[in-house]
């Protein structure tokens, strides 16, 4: 058990840090966002449908150039906040955890449509007809009857945060103590080719990824067990 | 007394055509609404509901639920509802889907009294039978007393037995919750049964009938 005292683990805290700041403030914003595109019929759907996929598809680097691009001193944003409050987003931990929102938000979307979308329609029709508002509805009937994909989407958002590598590189660079994540800290060990070191991070991040990996399916097969044995 | 003139346009396998009803209905009648599929008789209820739009004027017993200038939220209509795959809420028990209409324990007790389903009060209604599932739907539908009871085929998913023993049932509600009651059908023994009016939905239209003409042709 050597290595652990040979482990620096800031970065895997700062990791941590960041990815539950993300998932909580994903969950408020998605949430109803996710909730309102599963029920609307409107024709700018499959527009703000493509605009929260581009995470997906972009390049990290494109994402996080174009990040870096809003939150620096030169754009209105960025010069906003640093006049008035005195806050720098660029190279700063706040400025990873927007970027992280941003990244992260398909992830936490998706899920919680298609899991809204696959609840019988009648369901919560039948909410409406005994007078309980959308919000009720949300609550007390929707959400609870989600719980797969509710947890799908905070442990990926949440697994996904920790892995994310190319968006912190570009908006937070290499900070330690401050912006160096487990992933770039991994990288850093690589470029001074301490690979050893590199080894460790890089099978703690392995292990923590298959272990929430096989929770989520673990979960997900015993939730259809538990509805099959009923049908 | 239930006053309806509304227009529909419907998109069917065979093309859009418009449903046009205009037509009352008395206070205290049971219709039963018949007609081939794809007809309109489902959209029809909806529409009364507030679940989907129609062009029209909906009274129900002088209060405006529709007009060209408002249109009453379907939270505020005050409907019964009571779907074919009965729409409980799967994360709550038999009572909780009672108690979260409102929360009068004692016309909680009586409804599951009537449907003979107080045994099952805590269960969750994911393990209940299809036809106990019906029960707790209807017994849901009427907490909130409502002066209209839409029922879009409620029976159809049950085996004859418990359909002959909830039709009873609901004749039975009917009478003493003292409602309107507007019911999907494709049985005609259900409609013979419970019916004091018949509707046929067909070509775009409603002809009405009264129960005679239903066991005169039947």
């Amino acid at each position: 058990m050597e290595w652990l005292a040979y482990i620096e683990w800031t970065p895997f805290w700062l990791s941590f840090k960041l990815a539950a700041l993300t998932v909580t403030i994903l969950f408020v914003v998605a949430l109803p966002f996710a909730w309102w595109l599963s029920q609307s019929h409107s024709r700018f759907k499959p527009i703000l449908e493509a605009i929260t996929a581009l995470p997906i598809v972009l390049p990290p680097s494109v994402l996080g150039f174009y990040m870096l691009l809003l939150l620096s001193h030169n754009s209105l944003l960025g010069h906003f906040l640093e006049e008035s409050f005195n806050i720098k987003l660029a190279f700063s931990f706040t400025g990873l955890v927007i970027a992280s929102c941003f990244y992260s938000f398909p992830f936490m979307v998706q899920p919680l449509q298609s899991g809204f979308e696959s609840l019988n329609q009648h369901m919560i029709e039948a909410s409406y007809l005994i007078g309980k508002s959308s919000h009720m509805t949300l609550w007390k009937v929707a959400l609870p009857n989600i719980k797969p994909s509710l947890l799908t989407a905070v442990i990926i958002s949440f697994a996904h945060t920790v892995g994310e590598f190319g968006v912190v590189l570009m908006v937070g660079g290499n900070i330690p103590h401050q912006t160096r994540v487990a992933s770039v800290a991994i990288y850093d060990l690589v470029e001074v080719m301490d690979y050893e070191k590199a080894n460790i991070y890089a099978g703690v991040l392995l292990l923590f990824s298959f272990t929430i990996l096989v929770l989520v399916y673990w979960f997900n097969y015993r939730h259809k067990l538990r509805v099959g044995t009923v049908l | 007394m239930l006053k309806i003139e509304i227009e529909k346009v419907l998109h069917g396998s065979n093309g859009s055509m418009t449903l046009s009803v205009n037509t009352t209905v008395n206070k205290g009648d049971f219709v039963v609404i018949m007609g081939e599929s794809g007809a309109g008789k489902s959209t029809l209820l909806r529409c009364l509901a507030g679940l989907e739009k129609a062009y029209g004027n909906i009274v129900v017993e002088g209060e405006v639920w529709q007009d060209g200038s408002k249109t009453l939220s379907i939270q505020k209509r005050n409907v019964g509802f009571v779907f074919q795959d009965y729409a409980l809420f799967d994360n709550m028990s038999v009572k909780e889907n009672l108690l979260f209409v409102n929360t009068n324990k004692s016309l909680a007790e009586e409804l599951l009294e009537i449907m003979e389903i107080r045994g099952l009060s805590e269960r969750n209604v994911q393990f209940l039978s299809g036809g106990q599932k019906q029960r707790v739907a209807l017994a849901r539908a009427l907490m909130r007393r409502p002066k209209l009871l839409l029922m879009d085929e409620p029976l159809s998913a049950l085996d004859p037995r418990m359909r002959h023993k909830l039709s009873q049932k609901i004749k039975e509600l009917h009478k003493r919750f003292d409602m309107t009651t507007l019911m999907v059908s494709h049985d005609v023994t259900e409609a013979k049964n419970l019916a004091s009016k018949v509707w046929f939905v067909e070509s775009g239209g409603v002809k009405e009938y009264d129960k005679v003409y239903l066991e005169e042709i039947y």
